[in-house]
């Protein structure tokens, strides 16, 4: 899996956004502000994403979408939580159905404040998602930690919890 | 009889920018039915009416959807204007029938686009977008923001568009006019275009009228339908027809957003032309009391608002309404015996916002 260099594939998901970062997300990808520049691209399947989008914070009814999603993505994954809901809630933190930001679920590496985000902040997230998505790739302890199997990883534990 | 089986459909799809899920039941490649469950996006919007006072609302509304918020936040305020009784200046209702226009243009191009994607016509996707970047760029000179622009708030707006910026904004849009000219042909008479949309996903004029479909959709069907002949904001000063298409299709809905578009450009036009002079906002005082109900013609549909306030500085009750949740009963007809390939285009004609309709 060493020296990955780039093109990574990119994975977008609305959580309960109000559509706004999702419009600036596609807007993105195309001609005038064109991400694709970058190496990356577009795809709606998690099982060929290295990178997940996720816009809009956490419902009851989306958490176990974005989880399954997130699991189903090979590793290395980088996750970037794109617009102010998707970062803490934003402005319906306090609504009785958001349970929070992406954070909640899935573990996440890069927030993009803004409501909506700009597209040039998207693209900054986008970015430093494509070089963190090498360092973990070519990272030989995360590399491994990849392939160890269940038993092996129960090894560990147990070794940990002797010391 | 062929076997049935079930194909979910969603919530995360490739066509699908928001979360929608169907159950398909599929009888070797044609839909028998189709069983929609929404509440991926829900939120809960209108029960901040708890927490944030009326004028504070105003923002959260808008934030229902970030395609037509413009007109959400415009909704709101003119259903509590009504409630205090509040007359808005000339210059205010001008303003905001620009803008509103101008949400419009910009949702259409973007449905263009979307529905070039769903068929496969990558360039046109792009070209799409590309006309939406300017009238996105407009938006930002005149209020700062892409896709929230918060200039909305009760008894009027909070920005002014100078003598300049107008003329800017008028020749902009001819010139998007002019090359949308040249992209509608390809959407109106390109051979492969129209073979994906002609006959496919036919609604009828009684089907629809039954249905209780809003909007393009329901006007592509015939029914002569617009929110905007009731004449709010400066409607009732500007001379435009409801535009229809009899084709009940696919390429009615098409044609029916294209010159929409255009409608759409020429009242801005007119809007620009008739500008008058004066202030922009009245001052608004005390608390609201008593209830409202308003009617708006967004680019989805027909909208309605709903305000109930009882004296306090927080409201009783906040009610939207929306175009996308008329038109799912009149989607699921349209899916029934239509090819699964063609399940995608389907549902992007309806142009569906799920954020708006959940909340």
């Amino acid at each position: 899996m060493g020296n990955v260099k780039r093109s990574p594939w990119l994975l977008h998901y609305d959580g309960s956004s109000c559509n706004g970062c999702d419009i600036e997300v596609l807007a993105c990808l195309t001609p005038v502000y064109d991400a694709e520049r970058f190496g990356i691209i577009n795809t709606g399947d998690p099982m060929q994403a290295d990178i997940f989008l996720i816009t809009g914070g956490i419902n009851k009814a989306n958490q176990e979408v974005v989880r399954q999603l997130y699991n189903q993505m090979p590793r290395p994954k980088v996750v970037v939580a794109v617009g102010v809901c998707a970062c803490t809630g934003g402005v319906f933190k306090e609504c009785y159905n958001i349970i929070g930001g992406a954070d909640t679920t899935i573990p996440v590496d890069i927030y993009v404040p803004g409501c909506a985000a700009r597209p040039q902040a998207i693209i900054d997230g986008i970015v430093k998602a494509i070089a963190l998505w090498q360092e973990k790739a070519n990272n030989p302890e995360y590399v491994h930690a990849m392939y160890e199997s269940q038993e092996e990883k129960e090894e560990k534990a147990e070794k940990e919890e002797n010391k | 009889m062929a076997k049935q089986s079930i194909i979910p459909f969603g919530p995360q799809h490739p066509v699908l920018p928001e979360p929608i899920h169907l159950d398909l039941v599929l009888e070797d490649e044609k839909v028998v039915e189709a069983i929609p469950s929404i509440g991926f996006v829900h939120r809960g919007l209108e029960s901040l009416v708890d927490k944030k006072d009326f004028n504070e609302m105003t923002y959260v509304i808008e934030r229902t959807c970030g395609i037509c918020s413009f007109m959400h936040g415009m909704g709101y305020c003119e259903s509590i204007e009504k409630i205090m009784q509040v007359e808005v200046p000339d210059r205010g209702r001008y303003l905001r029938t620009i803008w509103a226009e101008m949400s419009r243009v910009h949702s259409h191009l973007l449905w263009l686009g979307l529905l070039a994607d769903a068929f496969g016509f990558e360039s046109l996707f792009y070209q799409c977008w590309r006309m939406r970047e300017k009238v996105l760029d407009l938006f930002e000179m005149t209020t700062g923001g892409r896709c929230i622009f918060s200039v909305n708030k009760v008894g009027g707006v909070l920005k002014d568009i100078d003598d300049i910026m107008l003329q800017t904004i008028k020749v902009t849009l001819e010139d998007l006019a002019a090359e949308l000219r040249i992209v509608s042909k390809t959407f109106m008479k390109d051979y492969t275009v129209e073979s994906r949309l002609r006959g496919v996903g036919i609604l009828t004029k009684e089907q629809a009228h039954n249905l209780g479909a809003a909007g393009p959709f329901a006007r592509a069907s015939g029914i002569k339908m617009d929110m905007r002949t009731t004449g709010y904001a400066a409607y009732g000063d500007l001379d435009f027809d409801i535009i229809t298409s009899d084709e009940c299709d696919s390429y009615g809905r098409c044609e029916v957003r294209i010159h929409e578009i255009f409608q759409a450009i020429d009242l801005i036009g007119q809007c620009i032309d008739k500008m008058p002079k004066g202030d922009i906002a009245t001052i608004v005082k005390g608390n609201p009391n008593g209830e409202a109900f308003v009617r708006m013609e967004q680019p989805r549909g027909e909208a309605v608002y709903f305000s109930k306030a009882n004296g306090s500085k927080f409201l009783e009750r906040m009610r939207v309404r929306t175009p996308t949740f008329a038109n799912i009963p009149g989607l699921l007809e349209t899916l029934k015996g239509a090819d699964f390939a063609d399940v995608p285009l389907l549902i992007l004609t309806i142009d569906p916002c799920i954020s708006c309709t959940e909340r």
